[in-house]
């Protein structure tokens, strides 16, 4: 696999494995593309904090899925609780967003580790159809709850204090896209050492192969739990990222349909990649954008044609196919 | 150093029993195993090896009887408990991480041994001596050439020996190879024996193990096993002079 590559020819084994986790000039890109599109797109700038909320739920969905192995179609359930306490919390605490924001995180923290306590026991398909059940309970009470969620309705009334008494939310979303891509930022240092870590790489194993992670007395429905944990604390600090930004929240942040779509969102840019959070979120965001405007009925017809190429052609995703072109590219040179 | 009799065993089981309804697929085994002991399990299929691993394991939970590790009862310890006891394993079907290359494999098993496992707030390759001591391990089992190979893309020879590789990178006291030469062409037989044959002293090893050039090669003591019970017991002479032996295990047209 790395044997063509005569630059590094030379280097040990051991020293390979250990650079392997170095952080690499291109994992920057995609930073210098949101700051850049900061400034070439100002007037997409609602669009552009949609994306990067979007980005941060897909890694959420990543770290379970991609890394872990344990697939779930209920993340929407996370997402959901970090919207609802955000929202709630502006409505009838404060509007103070950073408190908000941790507020939402933790919560969805909390439901992520109790209902990861029954779920992660079951395997396979119990498993995946426990993951709906908790997002379509969760979604149920938010509906009946209608004193507190606003119900069908949605929840009304929020108003965000400034950041920091600082950076007013202004009408063009400049506070709110600068103020995703941040949070964005942050989540992705520690999701960048997270996966690099020797805990990342016993979730890895766990993935490729539970009976031997076993063998070698890995606890590993801890790990699974803890990682189950932190997944959903940050999907629910995209959730309420979303709830600040736009200032309401809707029963539409724990549809079955959010829990699919991001999921569809990962399997465009690859999943277990870490980075095909960022590539298939913007993918799938703008697509949907554009073929709105071109094809304003049957738009959805196209992202599904998108999705069925993808899966039957690219398992990898978009960063699968350029990982392959790269690669064809070295071995011709 | 005293008798081997006063010696507490590295691995010993009392009536160990494991019944899946009416059908008992281990039947009151009292077993020892020595330190340092270079013991095998045979018996024809379905006899109720590999079950006789997974319940020193683990990995099946016993209907009656008791389990000591080096004296220490693990009876009601998980695999993960048993392991960081001391207990290693291979598996009759390989059992790795195979988009994973051969040198992070053994670093896996390494790393979870050191407790360095659960750590997320460094990059997994700041520990340098967990992977440098993987990779000694490859180099003793003579794989350190394919270090870098994802293990799906060795030769089933090779990935046996990242089998072993990983339960040594165990540090066990005790090493449960389940036939370590299944599934390889007999040419290469006598690679994966030389490396058992070159397994530290102090490791007590009970293989499992259907060809018989290597386990009477290999093995001081020899254990049969016939229908869930043991049969007989004994060094490897008296095993294969034993009639019994011959019959269940070698079968009818041993008789003249």
């Amino acid at each position: 696999m790395f044997d063509w590559l005569p630059s590094s020819a030379k280097i040990p084994p051991v020293d390979r494995v250990v650079r392997s986790h170095y952080l690499r000039p291109v994992e920057l890109v995609p930073w210098v593309l949101a700051v850049g599109a900061y400034f070439a797109f100002d007037s997409y700038l609602p669009l552009g904090s949609q994306i990067l909320i979007m980005i941060l739920f897909a890694l959420s969905v990543d770290l379970v899925m991609g890394y872990a192995g344990i697939v779930t179609l209920g993340q929407a359930a996370f997402f959901g609780v970090g919207a609802y306490t955000a929202g709630i919390y502006a409505v009838h605490v404060t509007g103070e967003p950073l408190s908000g924001l941790v507020l939402g995180g933790l919560a969805a923290a909390l439901v992520g580790f109790v209902s990861g306590l029954v779920i992660l026991r079951t395997h396979g398909l119990t498993l995946l159809m426990l993951t709906l059940a908790v997002a379509s309970l969760l979604q149920e009470a938010a509906n009946k709850a209608s004193f507190i969620t606003g119900g069908a309705d949605g929840l009304q009334g929020m108003s965000i204090d400034p950041i920091l008494g600082l950076f007013r939310f202004d009408l063009f979303g400049k506070t709110a896209y600068l103020y995703c891509l941040v949070v964005l930022f942050l989540v992705w240092v520690f999701a960048r050492l997270l996966v690099h870590s020797p805990f990342g790489q016993t979730l890895t194993g766990i993935r490729e192969n539970v009976t031997r992670m076993h063998a070698i007395g890995s606890p590993v429905r801890r790990r699974l739990l803890t990682i189950y944990t932190i997944a959903a604390g940050l999907a629910g600090i995209a959730g309420a990222l979303l709830a600040q930004t736009t200032q309401f929240v809707g029963l539409t942040v724990l549809t079955f349909e959010r829990s699919g779509e991001i999921v569809i969102m990962l399997v465009f840019g690859g999943i277990g990649r870490l980075y095909g959070a960022f590539v298939g979120a913007a993918f799938y965001m703008i697509a949907q954008d554009q073929l709105a405007k071109i094809d304003p009925i049957f738009w959805n017809f196209w992202i599904g044609l998108l999705l069925v190429l993808i899966v039957m052609f690219a398992r990898g995703g978009i960063l699968g196919l350029l990982d392959q072109a790269w690669r064809m590219l070295r071995r011709r040179r | 150093m005293t008798t081997p009799a006063l010696q507490t065993p590295a691995l010993q089981t009392f009536g160990l029993r494991k019944s899946f309804g009416a059908l008992v697929v281990a039947n009151d085994i009292e077993f020892r195993l020595e330190p340092g002991a270079r013991h095998a399990l045979i018996g024809p299929n379905g006899a109720g090896k590999t079950t006789f691993i997974n319940l020193i394991t683990g990995r099946l939970t016993p209907s009656s009887g008791r389990i000591l590790l080096g004296g220490e009862d693990i009876t009601e310890l998980s695999q993960a408990q048993r392991v960081k006891r001391g207990l290693g394993r291979t598996f009759q079907i390989n059992t790795l991480f195979k988009g994973l290359s051969v040198l992070e494999n053994v670093s896996l098993a390494v790393g979870e041994r050191e407790g360095q496992a659960g750590n997320m707030f460094r990059l997994a390759g700041s520990n340098r001596a967990v992977i440098e001591e993987a990779y000694g391990l490859l180099q003793r089992l003579r794989i350190a050439d394919d270090a870098l190979l994802p293990v799906k893309e060795l030769p089933y020879g090779k990935q046996r020996l990242v089998e072993i590789a990983i339960a040594l990178g165990l540090k066990p006291s005790v090493l449960l190879l389940d036939e370590p030469a299944a599934g390889v062409p007999s040419a290469e037989t006598s690679i994966i024996l030389d490396i058992i044959e070159q397994l530290p002293g102090d490791i007590a090893v009970l293989i499992i193990e259907h060809d018989m050039d290597l386990v009477f090669r290999f093995a001081r003591k020899i254990t049969v096993l016939v229908q869930g019970g043991i049969l007989v017991e004994g060094p490897p002479t008296e095993i294969a002079r034993d009639a019994r032996v011959r019959e269940v295990y070698l079968g009818e047209r041993h008789h003249v």
